[in-house]
């Protein structure tokens, strides 16, 4: 429905009293309405100008920015390593496949070849990581459709991912898992018992949540149809990931240019048909199905070996020779403080992040730090595509659109 | 469809305005002039095997030594169907700080165009609404440009001899 | 269930000073309004989520309006960009309020020294309770909330009143 159909008759504009001098006089009065930047169902702080008539949107005008950081700026002033505390703070939701991903870019700048082991833990780790990530999108959809019951159930199971990560990296939100080189520890036995055990209990509680939503006639009649969105288009607004494969289009990093080993492992690629909202829910819910695929094949699968690269200028020393050992304080001290200088290079590299194409363009001047870095941010791109998709829609249909798009605010403004 | 191929192509249809191909990390970098971006963007779209029709990445860096170049947009496209990544980039002066706006060929160009007009003030022409983006309307400068600090200018309890600022 | 504060009791009655009564009732029954910005705001989710559950705590209906908030959660970095519409927030509460800054960028800016980033809620407004880390955990987002408790069930309903308070205010800019 574009603009012109959004006509008086069409939408039955509120009318004036009938005069003693004629008929009914019909006005079209636009309403404004600020949605954000702390409207609770923006989820993240940014803010929608909403045109309205009566219920229905008309246009509308995002404004971003509200939580800008100057990543890119701060990553002019780092050297590699304290880059990680930018990453992680990104999307915040699935901060190890943004901490993996730029420890991927840095190592294809420097030439480091990681071990298989390695490659198999980051795996495990991305994955769970985009189970975290969907599980917020969805559970916060079903909150916003009014069953807060799927987003208790999911969290409890996001905490089980947050004890895996608290057991690999000590953090649970900002985990700052990776070394350049490989991991910052091994997968311990007692790690690998929770991933079992999350594998064993997940998939239950999971299907209670489908079952409890995918055919729900209340919930399916506030999602279909709702905020459709074809290939061609969402193309063009540089959609990648989830909401872009919901719109029939099978692009993903992990099988176009395979990183990290993913080419070991057997999954599908979800694809939806008409890129409606409902179409963005199952993709993700069975997303978490493969995911939970890929885990089990890289946990069956796990290379015996070390966890990371034969890299001493770049790898960190082991926390007990540092203490010990003279060399290995100096070269601890080195490396945190960037006292090693990148080569001279030009690297883009992407990972599927929770959202889509993580991007990461670094352009080194051979320096301590970066002399450019470009991160590419998913949802910043196709966020674009908000006024676009709840035109003609009511403004209920468009909180459940920007709930199903998954826009994180951190992502967003960087 | 190799590097190679593809640049033969490019250097067959547009001749001196394509330079600077190099290939670092397999990735098929090139340079082109701003008169010459928008019908090599629109020429790579169109392209009947070639196909690179997705914008994946815009922007900016800041080149302060490079006189007369001081500001590059750097364009990354894809092509989805043979899977193949192209860089280009266009160098613009300080002086004349203008590139023509690829919202014409990429919708998702609008916003990553504002973003680099936010940073580094670099004039999209033919952009529909080129205002900041991520930085408040009132703000007088272009951050992200190299002679611009990082850091809080209010802060006092910071100082030189133990933060190195 | 809350414990009943000191008092005389006797058959049938039971006295106690009136700050105490409403100090309990306003400690049990705070309602947050929760400013989440980003990282921070996720792990109040968490903390908010079955797991941890904010709501034993008497804080069972996170506020979404100002108007009817006690507590103000600032959660995640305050860009210079966001400052006025905490502030804004701030204002609209009514009396008695209070202030916690979750996480190191709500508390002094964190990591995030720069020209975009307001360093620091307390430069608008004045804060009651800092919790520290870059998200804290749960464990410690309770700790804070009880911090407030404790601070609401110990001030006196004079307190909002006194000309330190008004001082306080007016150093903020905040009649």
């Amino acid at each position: 429905m574009t603009t012109e159909d959004l006509s008086i008759d069409a939408v039955g504009a509120r009318n004036t009293p009938a005069t003693p001098e004629g008929p009914i006089q019909y006005v079209n009065e636009l309403t404004t309405l600020n949605l954000g930047p702390t409207h609770p169902a923006t989820h993240g702080i940014f803010q929608n100008i909403l045109q309205m008539d009566g219920e229905k949107i008309v246009s509308g005008e995002q404004t971003i920015g509200y939580i800008h950081r100057a990543f890119e700026k701060i990553a002019e002033r780092r050297p590699f390593y304290q880059i990680t505390t930018l990453t992680d703070r990104m999307n915040y939701c699935s901060s190890p496949i943004n901490n993996l991903g730029w420890m991927m870019t840095v190592e294809k700048l420097l030439g480091v070849k990681t071990p298989k082991r390695a490659d198999y833990i980051r795996v495990i780790m991305m994955e769970l990581a985009r189970i975290s990530d969907h599980l917020i999108c969805n559970g916060i959809l079903g909150v916003d459709t009014g069953a807060f019951t799927g987003f208790l159930y999911l969290f409890e199971e996001r905490e089980n991912i947050y004890e895996i990560y608290e057991e690999m990296c000590g953090a649970r939100l900002t985990t700052n898992m990776g070394r350049i080189g490989g991991m910052e520890r091994d997968l311990s036995a007692e790690a690998i018992r929770k991933i079992r055990k999350f594998l064993k209990d997940f998939p239950p509680v999971m299907k209670e949540f489908e079952k409890l939503f995918n055919r729900n006639r209340i919930f399916m009649d506030r999602v279909v149809d709702v905020g459709p969105i074809t290939g061609e288009r969402a193309l063009n607004y540089g959609f990648t990931g989830p909401n872009l494969r919901a719109a029939g289009v099978d692009y993903d990093v992990r099988v176009m240019n395979p990183y990290s080993s993913y080419e070991d492992f057997e999954f599908e690629i979800p694809v939806g048909e008409s890129g409606d909202t409902y179409d963005r829910f199952m993709v993700r819910n069975e997303e978490i199905w493969q995911s939970l695929r890929i885990i089990e094949q890289a946990l069956d699968k796990l290379p015996e070996g070390p966890y990371y690269a034969d890299a001493p200028d770049y790898y960190l020393p082991p926390k007990q020779e540092v203490y010990k050992n003279m060399e290995a304080l100096i070269y601890h001290f080195k490396i945190v403080m960037g006292e090693i200088d990148a080569p001279v290079g030009e690297v883009y590299h992407a990972v599927e992040g929770g959202n889509g194409e993580l991007g990461f363009y670094l352009i080194s001047d051979g320096g301590r730090a970066p002399y450019r870095l470009h991160f590419r941010r998913p949802s910043f791109i196709y966020y674009q595509a908000f006024p676009e998709m709840c035109k003609g829609t009511t403004l209920s249909d468009a909180i459940v659109i920007m709930s199903s798009l998954n826009v994180i605010a951190g992502e967003l403004d960087a | 469809m190799t590097n190679q191929e593809v640049a033969q192509e490019l250097v067959r249809q547009f001749g001196d305005y394509v330079t600077d191909l190099d290939e670092p990390f397999g990735l098929l970098t090139l340079t082109t002039t701003r008169e010459q971006i928008i019908p090599l963007l629109q020429y790579l779209k169109d392209h009947k095997t070639y196909k690179v029709s997705f914008l994946t990445d815009l922007t900016g860096v800041h080149y302060p030594d490079n006189a007369g170049q001081e500001f590059c947009v750097v364009y990354h496209v894809h092509s989805l169907v043979n899977n193949f990544r192209i860089r280009i980039k266009v160098f613009v002066s300080e002086a004349d700080i203008h590139v023509p706006s690829a919202t014409v060929l990429y919708a998702s160009a609008n916003w990553m165009e504002r973003e680099t007009f936010d940073f580094y003030g670099i004039l999209f022409d033919g952009h529909p609404n080129l205002t900041r983006i991520l930085n408040m309307e009132e703000m007088d400068y272009h951050p992200m440009r190299k002679q611009y600090p990082l850091e809080d200018g209010t802060r006092e309890d910071k100082i030189d001899a133990l933060f190195g600022r | 269930m809350v414990e009943a504060p000191e008092g005389h009791e006797g058959a049938g009655f039971f006295a106690t000073s009136l700050d105490k009564v409403v100090g309990m009732a306003r400690a049990n029954s705070l309602w947050p309004l929760p400013f989440a910005t980003s990282c921070c705001g996720i792990e109040f989710m968490a903390s908010m989520a079955s797991h941890y559950d904010f709501a034993r705590f008497g804080s069972e209906r996170p506020s979404f309006s100002p108007r009817q908030a006690d507590l103000l959660m600032v959660m995640g970095t305050i860009a210079k960009k966001m400052a006025p519409i905490v502030k804004q927030v701030y204002l609209q509460m009514a009396e008695p309020r209070w202030v916690i800054a979750m996480g190191a960028c709500a508390s002094s800016g964190g990591i995030f020294d720069t020209y975009s980033v307001l360093q620091g809620i307390d430069r608008i407004i004045p804060v009651d309770v800092y919790i520290p880390g870059c998200p804290p955990r749960p464990e410690q987002v309770i700790d804070g909330l009880m911090q407030i408790q404790e601070m609401a069930r110990n001030e006196s309903t004079r307190r909002r009143n006194t000309d330190e308070y008004q001082l306080l205010l007016n150093s903020y800019g905040i009649q």
